[in-house]
């Protein structure tokens, strides 16, 4: 057996002495650590797996779609300098009525070329491709087949552009296209709603009268290749035949969601771990500050029988690093707990073809390295201190600190406060530093509260904005393709509708100065009622006969304001275009939007008013018809039904605020009353005998104590102003981190926010103080005033 | 290598252990409140005596013991221990001087509260370079049924044995003790005493004991009297007495 040394075996006891407080900083610092491990471990997995799938399976880096391209025209964009694959294909809309479903689902059938797809390549999971020659057989995407329970073999009907077919599944597939599926006008994947359909291309063209053309684009480049070169000469080929303009990745809706999950993560990596391990450091400063304190004659001991000044400070490092230990512990098991837990979040959301392993031997040691670090730095000050102790006056009883009579002191005698008050307000002049850090290390307990709280608001803003004062309709339906505005008339006619509003999307690129933006025009009636743009205080604005409005998260993106002009630029065609200008500025949490009114944009493009979407208000009574008439309709590529999407947004997002209101009350209240018990107890140890005393001259417990609590509870209510305002700052890099071009957050924080984060902590330093005043009413007077100091 | 028994009163010159030339020490220099706590102390200590240093509070006998001991540098004047001059030292070698040649003991025992009797010996047996093992040396103290016990657990008196068993573990050349029995009662005092002769004829190590109590000289080889920083007297004593013997 190895014999421990003696002072090694010092230290393991006092860690056993001091659990509570080692437990408490080992909880703050396991935070840190945890976050850090799962966030960089999920990115890490996240960016490899993306990276393998994307690499195997081709997918592509460019594209694009037509309205009807020759097939020929694929030779030409391959020969394109950079391009290092094209591959053409058929895509289109479906209807599916789905038995046992009431409501309409909605498919995206994709071509499957003859010899299989090299680019956006889907992985068979089970059953077979279909046959190339079958005008019947398809495959789906396997997470449809599963939520809704078919297997290969199984059949269900589908309108693809107006006739009702049945289909036949003979497999099922995932793609790197898809991996999160978002129904189109949806705001979630809608597993069971929403299918991907892999047809045979002869059949696909056949049913979409495309037969010896294709409308859709996909496009691998050689890492060399001049972006905006090929994009301008792809455009030029295609512009011909109803070309959109290329997209790179980064507006592909599935890579788009995930790099902005990457974004978030990143984020998350980067402010919060900092706070937790910073607040862990000083808490390790103070503890140990205090320890040396206590121990500064057996310092001096160590010192005069010969131990080295390196010796002694590698003891009290040695304190700080098995703290960090314990942390780095639980943090590492608590991260890995976290990050598996958030695997499966992925898995749920993500379709992978294999499962996400976060982590890494690296992201480990890399968060422990980061964890010893903020121990060894909160140890420093103690520990170096104490190896540059002087035994000889080490060992020597402490001088009785010197107090002043500096210009506060003399303000404060002047207001005649009694003798215990005079004490505290000394103790806290004597030390400021320390003051101020406990002081801090408290406001940071309220500012965690502060940004928790803040979240649910913020979220609550959210849903209240997008479901409930924006978008009021009962459902919308996406059309396959564009129509004349009279079809809103037409879908007035379904069984059930109250009310139908037409929308048009324009995909186009704003331009102000050097600033640009591709995004859509979202064209509505100037009277519309049932999907409303509100302005930056929450009022209604109408879209207006003129100009454009701006969400005002895009109208920072490009700079510009109320009055300023704009450059508009058609994507499908870049030669056409138009100047408008900002006629308001609205508030949107979800995706960025420019809005102008129907009519006027028509009248800018020369064209009659056309729709892309229509927005309903329906009868509840008359649900099952309307859902039963819609199945039918052949113009329809989906139906989005904003009912169900309130509900499953609302219980996903509370189940989240939940569990994260539990996470940061504990860390919160591990922090306070971490700094809040510490505070007392290193008051009771410097200042045992001078209570002692005052009991012996007749001072009942409570009033010595009192001079205890009092330090303690005056930091703790000069700490909440701060706290307020550390909380505001947190929450803000929060909104900050959040900010995405799906969608952002605001900061909303309220009275009742501050309140009950000042409550929760004063309540925590309240009791921290409580439970060392105990142990002053422990002790015994007569032995402490006997001991020696 | 010091622990041959070397007898004082042997035929051969005494040689000396300590030896200050003009030793001074000032507190504060240059305020007004400038304390001398040593004015150019001249002495010259043999190895192997115990040695009682009397004197006021403030007569500059700690100070004389702490730089003696290297724990404390003077202002002024010289110190060797042996040929080495501890006044020319670092603080670096002077801790290797400590570490190799001195033990303490203080009033206040100075044990650590979380290591038992044995483990606060080995606090100094672990950094050693031939120490004894720490039963042994608290053996030599009569502590041998002790070993485990914290030192809560223990009355003063087996405390300050227990201080003096880690100063004895390393084998010093010296044993530098402030006011050993200044906390004590008399007859845990008498216990100490007998302790700390007991090692001086044992292992002729050489003791500096600074006491209040007048009476302990009579069992010392050599007492020096300090007044005002200054050494007034150093007296030999013809006889010794036993620690039992001291009155209280």
């Amino acid at each position: 057996m190895v014999r421990l040394h003696a002072l090694d075996r010092k230290l393991l006891r006092d860690i056993r002495r001091l659990w509570s407080q080692v437990l408490a900083i080992a909880l703050v610092l396991a935070c840190g650590v945890a976050i850090l491990l799962t966030a960089f471990g999920m990115v890490r997995a996240l960016e490899a797996t993306l990276e393998d799938y994307y690499g195997r399976q081709n997918f592509a880096d460019l594209f694009s779609t037509a309205r009807r391209a020759p097939a020929a025209l694929i030779e030409e964009i391959r020969a394109i300098d950079g391009v290092s694959a094209a591959e053409a294909r058929v895509t289109g809309w479906a209807v599916l009525d789905l038995p046992g479903r009431a409501a309409a689902a909605s498919g995206r059938i994709l071509s499957l070329p003859e010899g299989g797809a090299r680019l956006n390549a889907p992985l068979l999971v089970t059953g077979r491709l279909p046959d190339p020659d079958s005008d019947h057989e398809v495959a789906v995407n396997d997470r449809f087949a599963q939520a809704n329970g078919y297997r290969p073999g199984d059949r269900f009907s589908a309108v693809l552009d107006g006739t009702r077919t049945m289909l036949s599944i003979t497999g099922t597939l995932r793609s790197p296209e898809f991996i999160y599926a978002l129904p189109p006008g949806g705001m979630m994947p809608d597993e069971a709603g929403y299918a991907v359909i892999w047809m045979p291309a002869r059949a696909a063209q056949a049913r979409f009268g495309l037969t010896g053309a294709f409308n859709d684009l996909a496009v691998t480049l050689h890492r060399t290749a001049d972006l905006p070169a090929v994009t301008d000469s792809i455009d030029a080929l295609l512009k011909p035949w109803g070309g959109s303009g290329a997209y790179l990745r980064d507006r592909q809706p599935s890579h788009a969601f995930i790099d902005a999950e990457l974004a978030q993560l990143r984020n998350m990596a980067v402010v919060l771990p900092p706070i937790f391990l910073g607040i862990a450091a000083f808490l390790v400063n103070m503890l140990l500050g205090r320890i040396v304190a206590l121990e500064r004659a057996e310092i001096g001991l160590l010192k005069a029988v010969g131990y080295r000044e390196a010796e002694i400070a590698l003891h009290y490092f040695g304190l700080a690093v098995l703290v960090a230990a314990i942390g780095i512990g639980i943090g590492w098991g608590a991260g890995t707990w976290l990050a598996r837990g958030m695997a499966q979040i992925y898995a749920r959301f993500f379709d992978f073809p294999w499962l996400i392993r976060p982590g890494g031997v690296d992201v480990y040691a890399v968060s422990g390295l980061l964890g010893l670090a903020a121990a060894g730095i909160g140890a420093a000050r103690a520990a170096l201190g104490a190896a540059r102790l002087d035994p000889a006056v080490a060992m020597a009883p402490a001088a009785p600190p010197r107090f002043k009579h500096g210009p506060i002191d003399r303000l404060v005698g002047a207001m005649g406060l009694s003798q215990p008050a005079m004490m505290i307000l000394r103790g806290l002049l004597r030390w400021p530093l320390r003051a101020a850090m406990t002081m801090l290390g408290l406001a940071f307990g309220v500012g965690i509260l502060v940004a928790s709280t803040f979240l649910t608001d913020s979220l609550d803003e959210v849903i209240d904005t997008s479901f409930f004062r924006s978008n009021r309709q009962h459902a919308s339906l996406i059309l396959a393709a564009e129509a004349p505005v009279s079809v809103a008339q037409a879908a007035r006619g379904l069984p059930g509708v109250l009310a139908v509003e037409p929308q048009f999307d324009l995909p186009v690129t704003l331009r102000h100065g050097p600033r640009s933006k591709r995004v859509s025009i979202t064209a509505r009636p100037s009277g519309g009622d049932l999907v409303r743009t509100l302005d930056e205080a929450g009022h209604v604005v109408g879209i207006p006969r003129h100009g454009l409005v701006l969400s005002s998260h895009l109208a920072e993106q490009l700079g510009v304001g109320r009055g300023d002009r704009l450059q508009v630029e058609i994507e499908q065609d870049r030669s056409r275009g138009f100047e408008e200008t900002v006629t308001a500025v609205t508030t949107q949490y979800l995706g960025l939007g420019a809005y102008m009114d129907l009519d006027a944009l028509a009248a800018r493009l020369n064209e009659a008013p056309r729709a892309t979407a229509l927005h309903l208000a329906l009868d509840p009574v008359a649900r099952p018809g309307f859902h039963a008439a819609i199945k039918a309709l052949p113009e329809i590529a989906s139906a989005v039904l904003l009912t169900e999407i309130r509900d499953s947004f609302r219980d996903t997002i509370s189940e989240n605020i939940r569990r994260n209101t539990i996470l940061f009350l504990t860390i919160s209240i591990l922090i306070t009353s971490g700094v809040a018990y510490n505070g007392a107890r290193i008051q009771l140890s410097e200042r045992a005998r001078e209570l002692a005393s005052l009991r012996i001259l007749g001072f009942t417990r409570r009033e010595a104590s009192s001079i205890l609590l009092g330090e303690t509870a005056v930091l703790a209510v000069l700490a909440q102003p701060l706290g307020w305002g550390i909380g505001a700052l947190i929450s803000w890099a929060m909104v900050a981190g959040f900010d995405s071009d799906l969608y952002r957050i605001p900061l909303v924080l309220t009275a009742a926010n501050f309140a009950t984060a000042s409550l929760v902590t004063l309540g925590a330093a309240l009791a921290s103080a409580l439970l060392v005043r105990r142990r002053f009413d422990r002790a015994d007077i007569v032995a402490v005033l006997k001991t020696r100091e | 290598m010091s622990m041959a028994a070397r007898k004082p009163g042997s035929l051969a010159a005494p040689i000396a252990i300590f030896r200050t030339d003009r030793l001074t020490k000032l507190y504060g220099a240059g305020e007004v409140s400038e304390v001398r706590a040593l004015d150019g102390v001249d002495l010259t200590l043999p190895e192997a005596e115990l040695v009682v240093l009397l004197g006021p509070s403030g007569s500059g006998k700690s100070t004389l013991l702490n730089i003696l001991g290297g724990l404390d540098h003077a202002t002024s004047g010289q110190a060797w221990f042996r040929d080495r001059e501890l006044t020319a030292m670092t603080d670096r070698q002077l801790t290797r001087y400590r570490r190799d040649h001195v033990g303490f003991v203080f009033q206040f025992y100075n044990l650590v509260a979380s290591l038992t009797a044995r483990e606060n010996v080995e606090l100094v047996t672990d950094i050693a370079v031939d120490p004894m093992p720490a039963e042994e040396a608290l053996a030599l103290v009569g502590l041998n049924e002790r070993l485990d016990h914290f030192p809560a657990q223990m009355s003063g008196g087996e405390q300050q044995r227990v201080a003096i068993a880690r100063a004895i573990a390393k084998r010093p050349e010296v044993l530098l003790c402030d006011e050993p029995t200044g906390a004590l009662d008399s007859r845990t005092g008498i216990e100490v005493l007998a302790a700390l002769d007991a090692v001086n004829e044992r292992f002729g190590t050489t003791i500096l004991v600074i006491t209040h109590n007048s009476d302990i000289r009579r069992m010392a080889h050599r007492v020096i009297r300090f007044q005002d920083g200054r050494v007034v007297d150093v007296v030999r004593n013809a006889r010794r007495i036993s620690a039992q013997e001291v009155e209280w």
